[in-house]
């Protein structure tokens, strides 16, 4: 069974890299959409809205088939534009949330002392929604790792692939589908274990949001 | 127009795929919600091994993809002895995934009642689990139902990667139809809007059951 184990090491540095991919992608987007329902005119509010509340209803699966047979894109891409919009719609919605508990006061200050509106969001706005916002990342995250095994589905051979293949050559399923739960629990928990570092190194005291 | 004769002459087929997911959400839903009570009473309440064994349950379920589990139950354990059709294993690993997750929820929402309530049943006479059935349980399931509202929508949603195990519902019968028509654009837009819509209704409905169910004055506040 040992030699088959850089097979699925090589699925795991796959899932590693779709699942950074789509998470910083949904990071990225998921910051625009979120200011862009906040802050934007009534037209791009509404438009970032629909955005986050289709991608929010439709199944990852449903997403994935759009991309990947509509678009004639390698599996990896289609992977990580569906996945990505899909986290993106997430994100955008904590990111939101945290946008909205912060005083409307503050923006008002910012822009009274002379700032521009979007020099008010990256100063001002944005170091306290995305702290405020890193429990909700955290658990995100958990899940963008967990959707990579989705990828499956159109043919990306990662760690679950690999997995199968094995299991067609050793027949022992269930061995290597448990090897397969322990290393998502790493990837996981390890990761969130990182954020939670993120997070108490960022707190500034006093700032939490108050139950 | 083409597009529009096209969908209404795939909705038959479609709509036998909607009742199949709606079966397979309403089964698992069901099993999840009695898992999450006994699992998340039993890791507040439970004596110390039952606790251990209940977190260990949740940590596992949270902490690997459902794909994965599904691919545990169906591809897996028959070679425990243990064979499941493709609809079962489906039911039964949403219901095991969804049930992880709900405890959790639950054990927020029994955390945000005072302790002082147990306390009172308990002085008041009442056995531990009297206390739990009838003053924690009917205010913590009160609490719950935003979050585990969205947890069923979850589950509707991720009902679609039963297929994946040849499972018959909305995506399998959409798959089969796409290939065959060689549409795959036309059938999976009209798929999403299919969810879309199932998705809506849920909302609807789970929005006019926290009204009903809500005790003005006992929300949790913010």
């Amino acid at each position: 069974m040992i030699e088959y184990l850089p097979g699925l090491f090589r699925g795991v540095i796959v899932t590693i890299k779709l699942g950074f991919s789509f998470f910083i992608f949904g990071f990225v987007v998921g910051n625009i959409i979120a200011i862009g329902q906040v802050y934007g005119n009534k037209f791009i509010s509404l438009f970032c809205a629909g955005f986050a509340w289709v991608f929010r209803s439709l199944p990852a699966l449903v997403i994935l088939y759009l991309w990947y047979f509509g678009f004639n894109l390698s599996p990896f891409l289609a992977a990580v534009l569906a996945l990505g919009l899909r986290t993106a719609a997430y994100q955008s919605q904590f990111f939101r949330g945290a946008i909205q508990s912060i005083a409307r006061g503050q923006m008002t200050a910012a822009r009274s002392l002379g700032m521009s509106k979007l020099r008010a969001v990256v100063k001002i706005i944005m170091p306290q929604m995305l702290r405020l916002s890193l429990p909700y990342i955290s658990n995100e995250y958990a899940i963008t790792i967990k959707d990579t095994s989705l990828a499956f589905a159109i043919g990306v051979v990662e760690i679950l692939k690999e997995g199968r293949l094995i299991i067609t050559v050793l027949h022992n399923p269930m061995d290597i589908f448990m090897i397969i739960a322990v290393i998502y629990l790493i990837i996981t928990r390890g990761g969130t274990y990182l954020l939670s570092l993120l997070e108490k190194h960022y707190r500034i005291p006093g700032f939490e949001i108050s139950n | 127009m083409e597009l529009i004769t096209y969908w209404i002459s795939i909705l038959p087929e479609l709509g036998n795929g909607v009742i199949n997911t709606l079966i397979m959400t309403f089964l698992a839903v069901s099993m999840s919600a009695v898992l999450a009570v006994i699992l998340a009473m039993g890791r507040m309440y439970g004596p110390r091994i039952i606790s251990t064994l209940c977190k260990w349950y949740i940590e596992f379920f949270r902490g690997t993809p459902l794909l994965a589990q599904l691919f545990i139950i169906y591809y897996g354990l028959p070679s425990w002895g243990l064979n499941f059709s493709s609809f079962t294993s489906a039911v039964l690993a949403f219901g095991l995934n969804s049930g992880a997750y709900v405890a959790e929820y639950l054990r927020g929402a029994v955390q945000s009642i005072d302790k002082g309530q147990m306390t009172a049943g308990l002085a008041m006479g009442m056995t531990k689990f009297t206390a739990i059935r009838k003053i924690i349980l009917p205010q913590a399931l009160r609490f719950v139902i935003p979050p585990w509202s969205n947890d069923v929508i979850y589950t509707l949603k991720y009902t679609s990667i039963a297929f994946l195990v040849g499972a018959q519902e909305l995506m399998s019968k959409a798959k089969i139809i796409a290939s065959f028509n060689f549409r795959f654009i036309d059938t999976f837009v009209f798929v999403a809007i299919i969810y879309l819509i199932l998705v809506l209704l849920l909302t609807l409905f789970f929005n006019w059951l926290e009204r009903k169910l809500k005790i003005p004055g006992f929300e949790i506040k913010n």
